[in-house]
């Protein structure tokens, strides 16, 4: 695995956090090198700073300290603009609380990234190939008769499921997941595992941060966050 | 895209929005219902008064009046640019009915009706003689008499709908009109122990010009009975000049050109016994001549668009915390898209392109809703008035005939736009807010 090309890489990153009077250093000089095609889970004890540790992976946060390496460039370094499309297209986040937008219905959802990287011109003229791929999305989910429904009439596993539609909408490199089963029952968070399996035995890079062993060894390499470094 | 999406859907789905539109609904209706009636009254206002007065006036505010006032009106013929003239003596005097012991004062116009008909719409105001305004002052009932016209409300009662109880044919009522006659030099002309000059009319018609003052306490005379009611010496004299001007000459201009050619005639006549008293004579277009009884009521709408500044203000303010509760309540939505790409620009575009929905709408609205009422308003007094006796203005005090719903497009297109640029303004702030709203912290908090 380690001989195929490294996607992204964090050295030495450094995060803080203020709470109340108190700064606490979450991350002190985690290292990971994500591969091509790699399945890696991040575990950890609750607070050891995996889902923060997963934000600056994805750009959604910056490190006080370290560098993200991304296609050889620095991304705390590239400007704000650089960085949104770096989320919109390279990445893809799924969370514990799916994070839904419950005014679109589940295909709005799913077309969200596509509709956010276009401009109405652009929208209208690729709307129906975005359309076309969002239904396929949700067919391979499963949600093919779903489509119209909004997030509040979908059960728990239905919604995570859109919500990885929506994160591989515009076929990004990298997926990320944060606790994607931390919210759904045993049988419901096996069917997300398989998924993400099927996914990544089809090329998918995905680096999922998980407090649960068990699930954390359906990843081909477990990574663990102890004292704000990754072992 | 995902910005015009989610703006349709904030502004469909929300209740808090709903409110929002509502509530600048409300304010555009008030602020379309009382500016239309506000500006339609002193609109109609300013419109009687000039109808009144004519376009421009050479007048005087003393009693005594101008004299050489017929070589003026030559001049003003010759000049090309006047429609018509008409001298005007204005006087004060006390009114009385013997048939009916009233005794009265009141303000009496000496008019060439023929003239002043030309002039102003004098004509137009009268009721028995309207298609004849040149025999305003012959009485139906007695040719040979010498008549007089009355201002509307110095003697006819309106009922509650603001309408008056003509009859058909002027009733055959004598009165006699008694005034201070005064010399050139300003001096009474009577001397001893009657002073007044007083003299015998019959009514012959009335007059309605819309104004309550003029209504009120008005009466018009032949101007050569006018003259030797009021005034005594050799030289015939005038209070006042009204004058109409040509159908492409501008108020303003007219006004300039008039003055011009006061200029020259008072150097003309230069040596001329009792020229000083062309001194006191001014010339004003029919605002500025007006001007006392316009100026109020301009004063009120003024206050009036100040008191809207304030409503304005409040909109914003509602907008604002609309916002503000609204931006809150959508925090996870803006960590959601910011996961997904969208830029700071874009979740300040989607958020001020909402506040612009919300204004829009609402403006909408509310113009709607005021036109509606306003096409209405009428009836809706009507119907108050008739099932629980109530009355926007007593018609019978005020002269008001319809309340004015003429609803302006350029007043309704300033107010619209005042109403979305307050929601923007309302929006800007929480708007700003949540485009610097980090993903992380949004997306954090509701993980607890």
């Amino acid at each position: 695995m380690s001989q195929l090309p490294v996607s992204l890489k964090a050295e030495n990153v450094h995060k803080s956090y203020r709470m109340g009077a108190t700064r606490v250093n979450v991350l002190k000089g985690a290292d990971l090198a994500v591969h091509e095609g790699e399945f890696i889970a991040i575990v950890g004890a609750s607070g050891s700073g995996k889902s923060t540790f997963l934000h600056v992976l994805g750009g959604l946060d910056r490190p006080d300290k370290g560098v993200i390496h991304y296609n050889g460039r620095d991304l705390n370094r590239v400007r704000a603009r650089e960085l949104n499309r770096f989320r919109n297209d390279q990445v893809g986040f799924v969370f514990q609380f799916y994070h839904l937008l419950d005014e679109l219905t589940v295909l709005e959802n799913v077309m969200l990234p596509a509709m956010i990287s276009r401009s109405i011109a652009g929208w209208l003229a690729s709307r129906r190939t975005v359309r076309q791929r969002a239904e396929s999305l949700l067919e391979q989910m499963g949600l093919k008769e779903r489509v119209k429904h909004k997030p509040y009439q979908l059960s728990g596993g239905e919604r995570q499921r859109v919500a990885i539609g929506r994160a591989l909408m515009n076929q990004p490199r990298l997926l990320l997941a944060d606790e994607p089963t931390g919210n759904l029952d045993s049988a419901t968070g096996n069917g997300i595992l398989n998924i993400l399996d099927t996914l990544n035995k089809a090329g998918q890079t995905i680096v999922m941060v998980t407090h649960d062993e068990r699930i954390a060894r359906k990843a081909q390499r477990i990574v663990t966050l102890v004292d704000g470094r990754a072992r | 895209m995902y910005k015009l999406t989610l703006i349709i859907r904030y502004l469909l789905k929300r209740r808090i929005t709903h409110f929002a539109i509502a509530a600048v609904a409300l304010c555009v209706f008030i602020v379309v219902v009382v500016m239309t009636v506000m500006s339609g009254l002193v609109g109609e206002f300013k419109q009687k008064n000039h109808e009144f007065v004519g376009d421009c006036v050479v007048g005087t505010e003393s009693l005594v009046g101008f004299p050489y006032y017929e070589q003026f009106l030559s001049d003003l013929y010759e000049s090309g640019f006047v429609a018509s003239v008409s001298p005007v003596v204005k006087n004060y005097a006390l009114l009385s009915l013997t048939q009916y012991d009233v005794k009265q004062g009141v303000e009496i116009l000496g008019i060439d009706p023929a003239l002043h008909s030309r002039t102003t719409n004098f004509g137009q105001t009268l009721h028995f003689r309207v298609a004849q305004p040149e025999k305003a002052f012959v009485p139906m009932y007695d040719p040979n008499a010498i008549g007089c016209v009355w201002g509307i409300d110095v003697i006819l009662p309106r009922n509650a709908k603001g309408q008056y109880a003509y009859g058909d044919r002027p009733a055959q009522i004598s009165l006699t009109l008694t005034c201070f006659p005064l010399t050139a030099k300003g001096a009474l002309a009577g001397v001893g122990a009657n002073p007044v000059s007083t003299q015998n009319f019959s009514y012959s018609d009335y007059s309605h010009t819309g104004i309550a003052r003029v209504d009120g306490y008005t009466v018009y005379i032949p101007l050569e009975q006018a003259q030797s009611l009021c005034m005594s010496g050799v030289e015939k004299r005038v209070t006042a000049i009204h004058i109409r001007f040509g159908p492409d000459v501008g108020v303003d201009e007219g006004t300039r050109r008039v003055g011009e050619l006061w200029s020259r005639f008072k150097q003309r006549m230069a040596g001329q016994p009792n020229v000083g008293l062309l001194d006191t004579v001014s010339v004003q277009d029919w605002m500025r001549y007006r001007r006392a009884v316009i100026a109020p009521m301009e004063k009120e709408q003024v206050l009036l668009s100040l008191m809207f500044v304030l409503v304005g203000i409040t909109t914003v303010f509602i907008v604002f915390v609309v916002f503000h509760m609204i931006i809150t309540n959508k925090r996870k939505d803006i960590g959601i898209l910011k996961s997904v790409g969208a830029s700071n620009v874009g979740v300040l575009t989607l958020f001020a392109g909402f506040a612009f929905g919300v204004g829009l709408i609402g403006s909408c609205a509310g113009t709607l809703g005021g036109w509606l009422f306003l096409a209405r308003i009428n009836r809706i007094e009507q119907w108050l008035y008739e099932h629980f006796g109530w009355q926007l203005w007593d018609r019978t005090i005020y002269a008001i005939g319809e309340i004015p719903n003429r609803v302006e497009p350029e007043v309704v297109a300033v107010i619209m736009a005042s109403a979305i640029a307050s929601c923007l303004v309302g929006a800007l702030v929480p708007s700003y807010l949540a485009a610097r709203l980090r993903p992380v912290e949004t997306l954090q908090s509701l993980r607890t």
